[in-house]
């Protein structure tokens, strides 16, 4: 297929899934406020989610102050933030748009439809109470989508390309809202084999779609250390960084080209280094450390993957 | 008075519009209203838009589907069938000939010079070969029907006509929308269009080339007909390609893949001639492939249209139509011209300034509606200086009458009330000539007005081809 074309469909598919987690990440932090009232809290944890998009400084230049409002507002609907959900659901549709010809009618017009209708949201302001609709919203349209791309596309190089997308997307984005969330309890020391605060990390839990799935995997409460042991390392969770970075392996290897042999190396390593590493090893190194090595990883990979096959080759 | 397509003239319901008519006659008009919002929906949820000249990037408008179709009786389109190929042939002829032996020049049927001074007379094809001699592959003729419904030929589209796709959607939309209708009338299918024309590149592949590769060149995202190219890259299953993907090395084409270089055959373009390769024309041209025209005069890869067509759809050509039909066939042309005074020619000339706000004036190489004079609708100081403007340079222009262009009921905000029309057919040439029964209709939905572009706030509608 067209270097081009897998280019578009590569960010489609990941402007999509990034859409879903800023829903999932935004939809977590409301439902804490709704538990607990007190200001510092709240403040810290819409402090502490701007910082993880990359949007605190601007948005405090813009607004001075956090306030929970204005950081929803900010972060689902603001022009001039390109990360917003809106742009991330405009950005998917630009893609799909450059590659109508290579995708399928139904997942053009699901990506069209989402950009259509995000609109009707941004013109009233998201009180805490009203935004869960909207989070949900955003979440079944990234289900949605996902679930058009494997019901009517071919099963060929083009679908692939959307599934690294996503996968990588998804891997980056789970490590960030663990980050996150280790960042704003950084104020105390966390105690991993502790039973931990059921909201909060209950709060973390459900923004991965994974209380359930906790529930299911260790019977028993919930303690830092397995939360962290099933976002980073689990296999069957399928927001787990093992299980992205499994995916994306096993993709690349289904893509490899001529110049890609780098690039799957180093998949690999990721891969094994999630494979075959234990959470003691994780703890010890510092969870914080341990993500942000991981992030650099991943980003490392998205520049290669860009090199190999998404950018023209020279004549 | 014009002729109203589904109307006598005493308001009785011509035959071929009955089962229609009565059809409409039994449906509820809140049910009309509610359809007409389906449609709406139906069309914005596809992404069936496109871009208005001189209006902001990214502005997207839906062009005006109407609910009711132009139907054509059976025995009318088989006629008119056969003049389209008729016209058709005969212009490839003509083109093949312009490019190599120039015979109707030596001839006399028309000026040398007025071919040779022409900008979209392209010598880089002179003695040039092109499969099966096809230089027009995909032809939209504009027909119009006038007085008591004589159709004319307005003009041969032979460089990039669009409109297909709004052909093939508009039916879609009215299947969809009328199931019912299209059980009790028997309406001739047009969905197979993608198939006919990708058959018709396939036959028009380099010599030698068994399986083709092909592949359909847009100028991208931003182009206002960019909806129609994806559509029949997806439609045909061809890889829908912008300049930038594609290179030229050693006089072969080649797309950039993700599995690295892959040759290219044939070459759907959609981008002017003047576009198509920087190193050839327009070197500014951001949009083309640099050494594309090489690859092509070398034989190595083919494109449609061929370049260099645009002298035999030109408007100076136009008026001379008939006579290269009877040059190249021997017949009589089956379909008209409207009557067109040249105003190179000093009579013409003379009887068009004496008579401009009876006659349209057009600028010999404008398109879609612009830079064009409709004397009865002008004011006297538009007149004015639109006669200025072919005073100083009368070659550039051809007048014609005013014609009264048929009309059909459309849905406009005061109700049903009719409007006039316009009838685009998409001949298709290759190793044999093709084209579906039916076309695009466009229709002007201002009252009285006779300019249907979509970029002068025209719309469509449906075009039914009967079967019996």
């Amino acid at each position: 297929m067209l270097s081009r074309t897998a280019d578009h469909l590569y960010w489609m598919a990941r402007y999509t899934e990034r859409a879903e987690n800023l829903a999932r990440m935004l939809d977590v932090n409301c439902r804490m406020t709704l538990l607990r009232q007190d200001e510092d809290a709240v403040r810290r944890r819409w402090t502490a989610m701007l910082s993880t998009v990359g949007q605190l400084e601007p948005f405090l230049a813009a607004h001075g102050d956090v306030s929970e409002p204005a950081a929803i507002q900010w972060i689902s609907f603001e022009g001039s933030n390109p990360g917003s959900i809106q742009q991330c659901f405009d950005s998917a549709r630009e893609n799909a748009r450059a590659v109508r010809g290579s995708i399928s009618t139904e997942t053009w017009e699901t990506l069209n439809t989402t950009w259509l209708e995000v609109r009707r949201f941004r013109n009233h302001p998201l009180a805490a109470e009203v935004s869960g609709e909207f989070f949900e919203w955003v979440k079944f349209r990234s289900h949605l989508a996902r679930g058009v791309l494997g019901g009517t596309m071919l099963h060929d190089d083009a679908l692939k390309f959307t599934q690294l997308g996503a996968y990588l997307e998804r891997a980056d984005n789970t490590a960030r809202i663990l980050d996150a969330h280790l960042e704003m309890l950084a104020h105390q020391t966390i105690k991993f084999d502790d039973v931990g605060d059921y909201y909060d990390w209950g709060a973390l839990l459900r923004s991965v779609s994974a209380f359930a799935i906790y529930r299911k995997v260790y019977r028993d409460r919930i303690t830092p250390r397995r939360v962290a042991e099933l976002l980073i390392l689990h296999e069957p969770m399928p927001r787990s960084l093992r299980h992205c970075m499994s995916a994306v392996q096993h993709t690349l290897e289904e893509l490899a080209n001529t110049r890609s042999v780098e690039t799957q190396r180093r998949a690999g390593e990721v891969d094994a280094m999630l494979r075959y590493g234990r959470i003691e090893d994780v703890l010890a190194q510092g969870p914080r450390s341990y993500l942000h090595e991981f992030l650099a990883r991943t980003a490392d990979l998205g520049s290669r993957i860009a090199n190999d096959f998404l950018v023209s080759e020279a004549t | 008075m014009a002729l109203n397509e589904m109307f006598e003239s005493d308001g009785t319901v011509r035959p071929h519009y009955r089962a229609y008519a009565e059809w409409l006659a039994a449906m509820p008009s809140q049910r009309l209203d509610e359809k007409r919002a389906e449609a709406d929906s139906l069309f914005r949820r596809a992404g069936i838009t496109f871009a208005v000249h001189g209006e902001a990037t990214g502005t997207e408008r839906l062009i005006p589907f109407d609910l009711v179709p132009r139907i054509i009786p059976t025995a009318e389109w088989d006629w008119l069938q056969r003049g389209l190929k008729q016209r058709v042939t005969a212009l490839n002829a003509f083109l093949q000939d312009i490019y190599h032996e120039q015979e109707i020049l030596r001839a006399g049927v028309i000026p040398a010079e007025q071919v040779f001074r022409n900008l979209q007379y392209r010598p880089e094809m002179q003695d040039i070969n092109v499969p099966m001699d096809v230089y027009a592959h995909i032809a939209g003729v504009d027909l119009v029907r006038a007085g008591a419904g004589e159709y004319y030929v307005l003009e041969d589209n032979l460089r990039v006509p669009s409109g297909v796709s709004y052909m093939l959607e508009n039916r879609q939309a009215m299947m969809r929308l009328f199931p019912e209708l299209f059980a009790n009338c028997s309406v001739a299918p047009v969905e197979h269009y993608p198939d006919l024309l990708l058959d018709c590149l396939r036959s028009v592949a380099p010599a030698g080339v068994r399986d083709p590769t092909i592949v359909l060149l847009t100028p991208g995202a931003y182009n206002s007909a960019y909806f129609e190219h994806a559509f029949l890259a997806q439609q045909m299953g061809v890889e829908l390609v912008e300049g930038q993907d594609l290179f030229v090395d050693d006089e072969v084409v080649y797309m950039r893949t993700t599995q690295g270089p892959r040759r290219v055959d044939v070459i759907y373009r959609r981008i002017d001639d003047d576009f198509i390769d920087p190193l050839a024309f327009r070197p500014d041209s951001m949009l083309g492939v640099p050494g594309l025209l090489m690859a092509y005069r070398a034989g190595r890869v083919n494109i449609a249209n061929a370049v260099g067509t645009g002298i035999a759809d030109d408007k100076s050509t136009y008026p001379y139509v008939p006579e290269i039909i009877r040059f190249y066939l021997g017949e009589e042309p089956v379909l008209s011209n409207v009557p067109t005074y040249v105003l190179r020619r000093p009579d013409d000339l003379a009887y068009a300034l004496a008579h401009l706000d009876e006659l349209v004036v057009k600028e010999v190489h404008g398109a879609g509606g612009y830079g064009m004079l409709i004397g009865p609708r002008a004011s006297k100081q538009e007149i004015e200086d639109f006669r200025l403007r072919i005073t100083s340079d009368p070659s550039r222009y051809i007048a014609q009458p005013t014609l009264a262009l048929s009309s059909c009921p459309t849905f406009v905000e005061s109700g049903l009330a009719p409007r006039h029309l316009d009838l685009r057919p998409f001949v298709l040439s290759g190793s044999d000539i093709t084209l579906v029964p039916g076309g695009l209709t466009r229709v002007a939905l201002r009252e009285g007005s006779l300019v249907v572009n979509s970029s002068q706030g025209g719309g469509t509608k449906d075009t039914w081809v009967l079967e019996r």
